[in-house]
């Protein structure tokens, strides 16, 4: 390696190192500027509903079909598993758990990431482009205020809801499994999830969704409004925004379960 | 509103770059109520980068931008608000709002910013503005049913709703057909005649700069080169004028400062 390239090295890493610092302060401040355009008169309840039913209700086709088949194939692995001990009626045990805490929010989550998470950055990141977002500051109103907000609110809302419907029709999915390939009965699939999870467990999985939901919408916003380069522009920006989302959802989601579990 | 003559814009000394390249150099720029004022140039010139900072959407690195007394440079995007209810722009690609109908691209202002309005009241301005345009009885429609003339007419539509002081339009015939490229000159021209508006438009096109203007400046290289009156434009003998006159657009092209390898490239 020559010497001139060495401070190269240093001198990219050092950029590299800024524009995220960069990018994470941006994404503060708009997060922020959220937070403070919510409680600015007039709000957008119109276009929230719209948002809620778009981001909400549209996405629970792929959610329940993910949650039913995720519901089936856990019944399946953890009755072969569970056979090995000799356990396998407490097939619902595991799988209530294993939904309830951890797979329905994470699976909804990364779901509602890709489907929701791309819409809103193309959506938004097409108008950037065409200048409708610069039209909205240039007739006094706010694209934060107009455009934001709404979809935060909407995702923030919605994904407890989805994964809910996930959780139970997973546990759902898992008894049509459980009761036809091991013959395990499905008033005893209830009863033993009844008795094992916990309204903390499924808590512990609820309360997580608030903040992907939060962060999705948010993740798909932000990327949207710095799209620059047109078309090509947008495309990029949708794939990064389900990338960034999806990672950190998986990410966060361990810090969070490690921070539930102390408590 | 001032009587024709008081200054409404005045850019002092005006810098703006984008990461290393400098787009607007110094610019020294005064407007005056009632005119109708073309800034010229080549694409890449800076020329719709000054005129967003007219209206905020861009502000200076260094310098003073002043437009109806509010000190732009220095305002929170909030305390612009107001200014933006007196001057309104026109954007290239008319920046309709796809979502929405003609007439709720239209009425977007005045829901923003008469609130107090019934729906009647509301109506009736929109369908003004749209006649003002030569577009009535299109409320209906959605933009993406309309022809890129149509498109633009819409957007000053809803740029005149509000009745401004000041309409700012950026290159508002690029990418039209001649026979709309001079309605929309006629447009403009008209809209300033009865509505005694302040005009700014910001275009390369020389047939609609002289057929509308009362004053014109040249803007080279991210500084004004030249301005004067249409007619004295038309005579200027300054090279860079000349060059313009008859080349056109290959202006910017034609010799970039060395220090300015983005000054060809597409604003």
């Amino acid at each position: 390696m020559s010497a001139s390239e060495v401070p190269t090295l240093v001198q990219r890493l050092g950029e590299r190192v800024l524009a995220v610092v960069d990018e994470a302060g941006e994404f503060t401040l708009l997060a922020l500027r959220t937070g403070r355009a919510a409680l600015a008169p007039r709000f957008p309840w119109a276009e929230s509903l719209r948002q809620l039913e778009a981001i909400g209700a549209r996405s629970s086709t792929i959610v329940l079909i993910t949650a039913l088949f995720t519901g089936m194939v856990l019944a399946l692995q953890t009755g072969i598993a569970l056979a090995r001990f000799g356990a396998k009626p407490y097939v619902g045990a595991v799988v209530g758990l294993s939904l309830a805490r951890e797979l329905g929010p994470v699976l909804t989550a990364l779901m509602v990431g890709g489907r929701v998470g791309a819409g809103i950055t193309a959506e938004i990141g097409a108008m950037q482009v065409t200048e409708q977002v610069d039209a909205i500051r240039s007739m006094g109103a706010d694209p934060v205020q107009k455009l934001v907000l709404p979809r935060v609110l909407a995702a923030t809302l919605a994904l407890p809801l989805l994964t809910a419907m996930a959780d139970l029709l997973g546990v759902v999915g898992g008894m049509l499994l459980a009761e036809s390939q091991f013959g395990i009965d499905s008033n005893f699939y209830v009863q033993t999830i009844v008795n094992t999870v916990t309204l903390e467990d499924l808590f512990s999985g609820l309360v997580k969704t608030f903040f992907f939901g939060w962060w999705i919408a948010m993740v798909g916003c932000f990327m949207a409004l710095r799209t620059t380069g047109g078309t090509v522009g947008v495309g990029r920006a949708a794939t990064r925004a389900v990338v960034i989302a999806s990672i950190g959802v998986l990410v966060s989601d361990f810090f969070m379960t490690q921070l539930l579990v102390m408590f | 509103m001032g009587a024709r003559g008081d200054v409404v814009i005045e850019f002092e000394d005006v810098h703006k770059s984008f990461g290393a390249h400098k787009v607007l150099r110094g610019i020294d720029l005064r407007i005056h109520a009632g005119e109708t004022f073309t800034i010229l140039g080549g694409s890449g010139s800076g020329k719709s980068v000054c005129l967003k900072h007219m209206i905020g959407l861009l502000r200076p690195d260094r310098g003073r931008v002043e437009v109806l007394g509010v000190d732009v440079a220095t305002r929170a995007e909030r305390e612009l608000v107001d200014l933006r209810t007196e001057v309104s722009m026109v954007f290239q690609s008319a920046a309709l709002f796809d979502s929405l109908s003609v007439y709720e691209n239209v009425a977007y202002p005045l829901r923003e910013h008469r609130r107090g309005w019934s729906e009647e009241r509301l109506a009736e301005r929109v369908a003004r503005s749209l006649e003002s345009v030569g577009l009535a009885g299109v409320e209906a429609k959605m933009p993406s049913e309309l022809s890129g003339g149509m498109r633009k007419r819409v957007g000053v539509a809803r740029g005149v709703a509000l009745e401004p002081k000041v309409i700012l339009y950026d290159e508002p015939t690029t990418g039209l057909d001649p026979a709309n490229q001079r309605r929309i000159g006629e447009l403009i021209a008209g809209l300033q005649r009865d509505l005694g508006v302040t005009s700014v438009i910001v275009t390369h096109e020389l047939e609609l700069c002289f057929a509308i203007s009362d004053r014109v400046a040249l803007l080279r290289q991210g500084r004004i080169r030249a301005h004067g009156s249409a007619d004295e434009m038309k005579r200027s003998e300054d090279e860079a004028v000349r060059a313009f006159l008859e080349g056109s657009r290959d202006d910017a092209q034609r010799d970039p400062e060395p220090d300015s390898p983005g000054d060809s490239a597409h604003a």
